[in-house]
């Protein structure tokens, strides 16, 4: 599980929760792959990108330095500025590990590197 | 099939064993990356940045949609059963390309963030007309087992489309003539969205067809 993927998941499926983001990470596994960096594509991306759950969840891999608490527009045109964020968002990839709702304490498992959101019938 | 700038993705690190688990790609499948293809410029020019397939299976269809989009996108897939995701995973490994799987039904627990943000949404249903017994498997029948007119999972699906996809996006599905998408396209024309068959294709009994969705602008 990429940040990235991370980034867009939440936990309000579970009865009772309201909002279910961001889901905190406990990593068991983590690897950092090589992923070609495409300026144009992490541009387009940024807005999209919950900024605060990146920056904790990178932190949560052990890989949260460097990333600025604010975006500012000027730091869009710098590409270490973007190749930080491509890093954290494409590159860092949680192997092993949960992923807990941060309402209800519910932990969702990431096997090879595929998280199961899938919840049981008296949860719903 | 595909031409050589586009090849199909290669799955020769499946066995017949995986079949037993997951769906083999058959011509529903290869018709839908038939279909892509034919439609790569237009999915080209809306510059996608986020690419989500539902029910993934294998995974052929999010990587050869990662194949004609490359690095320009994020790929993204869903799959009920498990074994399907992890599979996924590695076909989009074994063709180079970068495919982020999670197990899920349907969209549950990525809808409320991709609310909007879905460019390109994928989805090859369960389209088999079988019993509603059928219809509920997190197994190999997910693949197939559609119940009445093979509509069930598919009905589940289409009120969720309008809120994933953003505002050029598009929605490709692929049904069976028994799935009547001349009733889908009243459906989704209700909802605000054209339909087009981009491609049709008699398959043994089955007489399937490509629906392409997309929000009208009038």
């Amino acid at each position: 599980m990429k940040l990235i993927t991370h980034n867009f998941l939440t936990s309000n499926i579970i009865k009772g929760v309201k909002n279910g983001y961001p889901l905190g990470i406990l990593p068991a596994k983590v690897e950092v792959k090589d992923v070609e960096f495409n300026p144009a594509f992490i541009t387009r991306m940024l807005p999209k990108v919950d900024w605060v759950a990146l920056q904790k969840a990178a932190k949560e891999c052990g890989y949260g330095e460097g990333l600025p608490d604010a975006i500012k527009d000027e730091l869009m045109e710098d590409t270490d500025f973007l190749k930080k964020v491509h890093n954290a968002l494409m590159e860092v990839e949680v192997i092993e590990g949960k992923l807990v709702c941060p309402e209800s304490g519910r932990e969702f498992p990431i096997n090879n590197g595929v998280p199961n959101m899938l919840l049981n019938e008296d949860e719903v | 099939m595909s031409d050589a700038n586009f090849p199909t993705p290669k799955l020769s690190h499946l066995t017949p064993k995986d079949f037993n688990f997951i769906y083999e790609p058959a011509e529903d499948s290869f018709l839908l990356l038939d279909a892509l293809e034919k439609d790569h410029e237009h999915i080209q020019h809306i510059r996608p940045s986020i690419c989500l397939e539902v029910g993934c299976g294998s995974g052929i269809c999010i990587t050869f949609l990662a194949t004609l989009l490359k690095s320009s996108s994020s790929y993204l897939c869903t799959d009920i059963n498990f074994k399907a995701a992890e599979i996924a995973s590695k076909t989009g490994k074994e063709n180079g390309m970068n495919i982020q799987p999670v197990i899920t039904d349907l969209v549950n627990g990525l809808d409320l963030r991709l609310k909007g943000k879905v460019d390109i949404l994928v989805f090859n249903p369960p389209y088999v007309v079988t019993p509603e017994e059928e219809v509920g498997s997190k197994g190999i029948e997910a693949a197939w087992a559609g119940g009445e007119n093979g509509r069930r999972v598919i009905d589940r699906f289409l009120p969720k489309v309008p809120d994933l996809l953003s505002q050029w996006g598009l929605f490709y599905l692929v049904v069976i003539k028994e799935n009547k998408p001349e009733e889908i396209q009243r459906i989704m024309k209700e909802k605000g969205f054209e339909m087009e068959t981009v491609l049709t294709r008699r398959s043994g009994p089955e007489l399937l067809s490509i629906l392409r969705f997309q929000r009208s602008h009038q």
